[in-house]
């Protein structure tokens, strides 16, 4: 019953990404963490017994819990980015299980979206190569605050330190260069449960913590306080009852940083200001609230305010522009093209938009070589695209704000989720490095 | 209460927010965006569990206006009366429309047929993408979470249905960041899950921390129950048991609620949500798995009902 109390009272909330090559055995990480951490019940463990006796295995393959469709049974692959629920005494995980194909670039930039912090895998034998580094690209770009460089398949490597420490500085090292602010590198062997859930009995020279341990104590969530607050309207609450004949209200969440009673605001684009004067919780009336948190807030002035406007303070809103530079990740078949007319969909606002220009493609594993004009962007592609869209917009940098600063690009005809784009330059490194960022004008 | 801590312990971040306060805000997140972009949502609402957390946080995210949608029911005609009975005071208490669809009138003039089994779960499908046709709902919010079964850890918040309502698992659109795109041509429709990232022990700790009411048969009580397929199923018109299904009282509750004749209940002597929740975090199988019948057909059951437009 012990675990019980504590359990319920594991209130934090992680939201992590694994991401890993076809044989780095990043399955058999995700199904102990799963098991070892008593996250498997007795009916699923029943199923992967059973399935795996037919396929002849004679131990259950733990691979086998994060499969789910038929396709991907059929095949022995995994097509799709798929969640996972676990809970310890000390935290509630969410994980984004990600393929790790090279084709499925797009489903590892989906999971990382979310993620406050991914796991990059790879096997011991074989170090860091190509697929990794593309993962730490991926992590780089989507700005995920944490990184854990697991280094599976110890035990075929004589648990060998020098082996692992060769594999972290390297990492590290590339890491490091495309901005990532923090790797923590742990030596593990999945399918023997080293370092996974409990510390290695092999691994003496390891002085940190197991996967575990690492995930239930990296802090989470970024402090509001740091970031200017930003409130895309959602939806206007007007009851017209007779309770509440007067009553207008502005539902969203707040994308960042922290609202409070008596702030002064200004809503963009229109650029007309007013003050707070009251934010419902939920139905609870506050004077502060910040994110994420859903809240309604209530202005002093009769304003014309819907959906798709944001409200900011005063003195930290942001600048609205029509012609953005953004970093790319083409999702779809159908590939992006110069001149390409879609739609933008920016927090809770769509307006339409062309692209204008698509300076550079990025190749991200070898060395980050950056190829000129290349027409058009396919599917998985990473590069530049420059947009004009046919109303204001009031963009953050991605660097600043994953909420503000991500938009989607979309099929007009036919609702196709194209792009996934991010305001600003890709990496953080290299956003430093180049002062002409600011002369651009959407870096706020 | 023990049971509910609303801050995390052991940070000193006065902005850090629970877990439930996180999942709440981002479900109120989701129903407000289909609020704002869709013509003609509706939310399916069975008086279990889930769609009546579905309900409270629809109430709470457009508070103090009322809900901006009605209620679908698809009803097999063979639900537990005790939920049939919430289903109504709830729908009276909101003042909300409520839309039935009865599996009932699909067998009485031939369009469907009953399953030699029993089980009218599967039979919901066509009563329920009619009723999303007749009543040209454009979006429809179902309590599915992703916890639940394998095939829905895959599933997207937003779930685009081609015009047979059917799931196409290499169509969905990539959801990133908090971007739901719910654009759809003419005739198809969108399923939302708000409580996607929700666990069972989730939906119950909220359950308890917003003191939500539920239907009498989620608490143990005494029923008349016979054993098939490992599972206690309630005595009942609908079919069971057979001859050689013996029947006995049993103190017992219901974990889910759906069809009586797939739905099991499960030992138990919890008769309090405190009780509840600690019988959950201990238990040793999934709530599908040790109540759902259905699920056990074969290891794609869940995701070829999906394909075929089900819940």
């Amino acid at each position: 019953m012990s675990t019980t109390t504590e359990e319920l009272a594991a209130t934090s909330l992680l939201r992590f990404a694994t991401a890993g090559s076809v044989d780095d055995g990043k399955s058999t990480l995700v199904g102990r963490l799963l098991h070892d951490s008593k996250s498997v019940l007795a009916d699923q463990l029943e199923a992967v017994e059973h399935a795996s006796r037919r396929r002849g295995q004679q131990a259950p393959d733990l691979a086998l819990l994060t499969d789910g469709l038929r396709a991907e049974r059929e095949q022995g692959i995994t097509i799709d980015v798929a969640y996972r629920y676990f809970a310890t005494p000390r935290r509630r995980f969410i994980l984004a299980d990600t393929p790790g194909h090279v084709q499925y670039t797009r489903n590892m930039v989906t999971g990382a979206s979310t993620a406050e912090l991914t796991i990059v895998l790879v096997d011991a034998r074989n170090g860091v190569v190509e697929q990794t580094r593309r993962h730490a690209a991926v992590a780089a770009l989507l700005r995920v605050p944490h990184v854990v460089l697991a280094v599976n398949k110890m035990d075929l490597v004589e648990y060998a330190e020098p082996v692992f420490a060769k594999i972290a500085e390297e990492f590290t090292a590339y890491a490091a260069a495309l901005g990532v602010p923090e790797v923590t590198a742990i030596p593990i062997s999945a399918l023997n449960g080293d370092n996974v859930v409990t510390p290695s009995a092999h691994m003496d020279w390891y002085g940190g913590p197991t996967i575990l341990e690492h995930l239930e104590t990296v802090p989470v969530g970024t402090d509001p306080t740091g970031a200017p607050a930003r409130f895309p309207v959602q939806y206007v609450i007007r009851p017209q009852t007779a309770e509440h004949p007067d009553y207008r209200g502005y539902a969203g969440q707040i994308s960042s940083g922290v609202l409070r009673v008596g702030d002064q605001v200004t809503v963009l684009p229109s650029g007309a200001t007013s003050t707070i004067t009251g934010i419902d919780a939920l139905g609870e009336p506050v004077d502060v609230a910040w994110a994420p948190q859903s809240v309604t807030v209530l202005l002093a002035d009769d304003l014309d305010i819907s959906r798709g406007d944001l409200i900011a303070p005063t003195a930290t809103a942001p600048a609205v522009t029509q012609d953005i530079t953004a970093t790319a990740c083409h999702l779809h078949e159908r590939p992006l093209r110069v001149g390409e007319r879609v739609l933008l969909k920016h927090g809770t606002r769509t307006v339409k938009a062309i692209v204008k220009g698509l300076p550079y493609r990025i190749n991200l594993t070898a060395g980050l070589a950056h190829e000129a004009e290349p027409g058009e962007l396919s599917a998985n592609d990473i590069g530049a695209v420059v947009l004009r869209t046919a109303q204001p917009l009031p963009l953050d940098a991605y660097a600043d704000s994953r909420l503000t600063g991500s938009f989607l690009l979309i099929d007009p005809a036919d609702g196709t989720t194209l792009t996934a784009g991010m305001v600003g330059e890709a990496f953080a490194a290299e956003a430093e490095a180049d002062s002409t960022v600011d002369d651009d004008g959407w870096d706020f | 209460m023990t049971t509910v801590t609303e801050t995390a312990e052991g940070t000193d971040n006065p902005y850090a927010l629970s877990h439930l306060d996180a999942l709440e805000s981002e479900a109120v997140h989701i129903f407000r965006e289909v609020a704002g972009e869709f013509e003609r949502p509706v939310i399916l609402f069975s008086g279990g569990k889930d769609s009546i957390v579905m309900l409270h946080l629809a109430l709470k995210a457009f508070a103090p206006a009322p809900v901006p949608f009605g209620l679908l029911h698809v009803d097999t005609g063979h639900n537990f009366p005790e939920v049939l009975a919430y289903r109504d005071r709830t729908v009276a208490q909101h003042n909300l429309r409520l839309h039935v669809a009865r599996v009932q009138d699909y067998i009485d003039d031939g369009r469907l047929r009953e399953r030699p089994d029993g089980t009218r779960n599967p039979l919901q499908t066509v009563p329920l993408l009619d009723a999303i046709g007749e009543g040209r709902y454009d979006a429809v919010f179902g309590g599915g979470r992703r916890d639940e079964e394998k095939a829905r850890a895959k599933e997207r918040v937003f779930s685009l249905r081609d015009e047979f309502g059917a799931w196409d698992p290499r169509r969905q659109r990539p959801e990133l960041w908090q971007l739901y795109n719910g654009r759809h041509a003419p005739g198809e429709h969108v399923r939302v899950f708000p409580l996607s990232n929700w666990t069972e022990l989730d939906v119950w700790q909220y359950i308890a921390r917003e003191g939500i009411e539920l239907p009498q048969i989620y608490y143990a009580h005494e029923r008349e129950v016979f054993s098939r397929n490992g599972m206690w199923l309630t005595a009942g018109e609908w079919g069971g048991p057979k001859p050689d299904e013996p029947v006995e009282l049993r103190q017992v509750r219901y974990r889910t609620v759906g069809d009586m004749s797939c739905t099991g209940a499960v030992d138990s002597d919890a008769v309090t949500i405190e009780q509840v929740i600690a019988e959950i975090a201990t238990s040793r199988l999934t709530e599908r798995g040790a109540t759902r019948a259905d699920d056990k057909l074969s290891e794609a059951a869940m995701e070829d009902r999906k394909r075929e437009g089900y819940f």
